[in-house]
């Protein structure tokens, strides 16, 4: 096995990062592939919490670069699934306990091991996002319908290609349908044409993905949620399916953008 | 070792510190650098790094990696200055300085013209946050997106949509236009005059902006 490194990042705070990596995560290993989450977060840490690992973490990513345990001593393993796994953050520490060079080692000595390697990004650009995405063989870029996400968003691209690891892949999330219909909303089309990059996902906007979080079963896990289907779409592209995206009552637009785009 | 010959000069300036890098392989002189740090940490801790690299020829990968191999020291590398316009390029696109800036920035520096009809050719959409700061004109061939800048001495050409902010003519020059296939920037600036895009409705088609008895017009391209 050779695993391939895809990091979700997106700039903006706040816009669904890490309910990605765990719900994706989830999507994968419930189609039989071996996966490894690492929590980029480092000091603040969510990714054990949203995935309800919080309990069982023993080690972290720190103590694996510090070598003060070994990297499977730091794996938790979800049980729900036969191969997943999640490499928490560090609590006490900072972003500077970690460093880019650190992060492509450790990649390196999982991949022979995994199918696929998630990491979840901090917010921002600075020395968090630069280790997030070091190792990364893909990035997802996420965001939300509204302007100041997709402004970072935004940056995000720029600051990805400048660094050679583009070409990034778009997830919108949140899209509220209903207002996007009454024009209060930004548009996929209108995200798009700013971006101009490679669309990946589209996930509604879903109350049932803030009590999943809060329970700590990432939704992708029953997959009967519209939030939860449109993350186990996204799980199928990754592995190169050709997925059409989820009629969300704006089937004329996003037809528009499909046809346009094949 | 005599000073002049030595791969590696550091030297204090007021807010860091200037490493002239020397002829030679680039892989060794790294090598020399960081060696030359680790014998030294606490002179170099937090140290803000200005990097004179002269002629080598920088990509991105040398560049961050070097970066971020500082980075783990606990050093900022804060400006790359080089002959090379490839190292210059890929410094920027890291986000790095690429001169040293004078202390007192307010002052805005006289953009020095170069050879007539030389122009900046951007081939990639300005996304937020990119600056482009160009003498003389500039083309871009893609979009130029809001949070993303175009500064230059003459005159602007956005083969895409234009959204961020343009200056157009910044060392004064109140012929230089600004044209793009859809106009409707954040901020629009011909030498000294500032104007930002009124709301347009519908679908509106090439523009052209230029300075008018002292005013900015938008005209369509015809």
């Amino acid at each position: 096995m050779t695993a391939k490194v895809v990091t979700i990042t997106s700039g903006k705070g706040g816009v669904g990062k890490t309910t990605a990596v765990a719900n994706i995560a989830v999507a994968l290993a419930s189609r039989g592939q071996k996966v490894v989450c690492i929590d980029g977060d480092i000091g603040l840490r969510n990714l054990d919490v949203v995935m309800g690992l919080e309990n069982r973490i023993v080690y972290d990513l720190v103590d694996v670069v510090e070598g003060r345990c070994r990297l499977r001593q730091a794996m938790i393993h979800d049980k729900r699934l036969p191969e997943l796994y999640l490499i928490p953050a560090a609590q006490t520490r900072d972003k500077s306990a970690v460093s880019p060079s650190d992060m492509v080692r450790l990649c390196d000595e999982l991949r022979p091991e995994c199918d696929w390697i998630l990491i979840d990004s901090p917010a921002g650009i600075e020395r968090g996002f630069r280790n997030a995405i070091a190792p990364a063989d893909k990035v997802l870029v996420m965001t939300n319908p509204e302007v100041s996400a997709v402004r970072d968003a935004d940056r995000v691209v720029g600051l990805l290609d400048a660094e050679e690891k583009g070409p990034a892949s778009l997830i919108i999330n949140r899209l509220n349908p209903a207002m996007v219909k009454r024009g209060d909303m930004l548009s996929v089309e209108d995200v798009l044409d700013l971006l101009a990059i490679e669309l990946i996902g589209i996930v509604p906007e879903d109350e049932n993905v803030l009590v999943a979080s809060n329970r700590g079963t990432p939704l992708a896990l029953d997959g009967k949620s519209r939030a939860g289907q449109a993350f186990q779409n996204i799980a199928r592209r990754l592995m190169g399916e050709s997925v059409p995206f989820l009629d969300l009552e704006t089937h004329n637009l996003l037809q528009r953008i499909f046809a346009g785009r094949k | 070792m005599s000073a002049t010959s030595a791969p590696i000069q550091i030297k204090g300036l007021r807010d860091g510190l200037l490493v002239t890098l020397g002829d030679g392989s680039w892989a060794e002189l790294q090598d020399l650098l960081l060696r030359r740090i680790d014998e030294q940490p606490t002179f170099f801790q937090g140290a803000r790094l200005v990097l004179d690299v002269g002629a080598h020829a920088l990509r991105v990968a040398e560049l961050s990696s070097l970066r971020d191999l500082l980075s783990e020291r606990g050093l900022g590398l804060w400006a790359v200055l080089s002959e090379s316009p490839l190292t210059e390029q890929t410094a920027q696109n890291l986000g790095l300085a690429t001169r040293l800036s004078k202390p007192h920035p307010e002052e805005p520096r006289p953009l020095e013209l170069p050879p007539e009809n030389m122009a900046l050719w951007v081939k990639q959409t300005v996304r937020s946050g990119m600056r482009i700061e160009f003498p003389g004109p500039v083309v871009v061939f893609g979009d130029v997106n809001p949070g993303g800048e175009v500064i230059a001495g003459g005159s602007v050409i956005v083969w895409g949509r234009l959204r961020g902010v343009v200056h157009a003519g910044a060392a004064g020059d109140e012929q230089a236009v600004v044209c793009a296939l859809e106009l409707a920037p954040t901020q629009l600036r011909i030498a000294g005059e500032i104007a930002v895009s009124p709301k347009k409705k519908g679908e509106v088609g090439p523009e052209v902006a230029r300075l008018k008895d002292g005013r900015l017009v938008a005209e369509p391209w015809q």
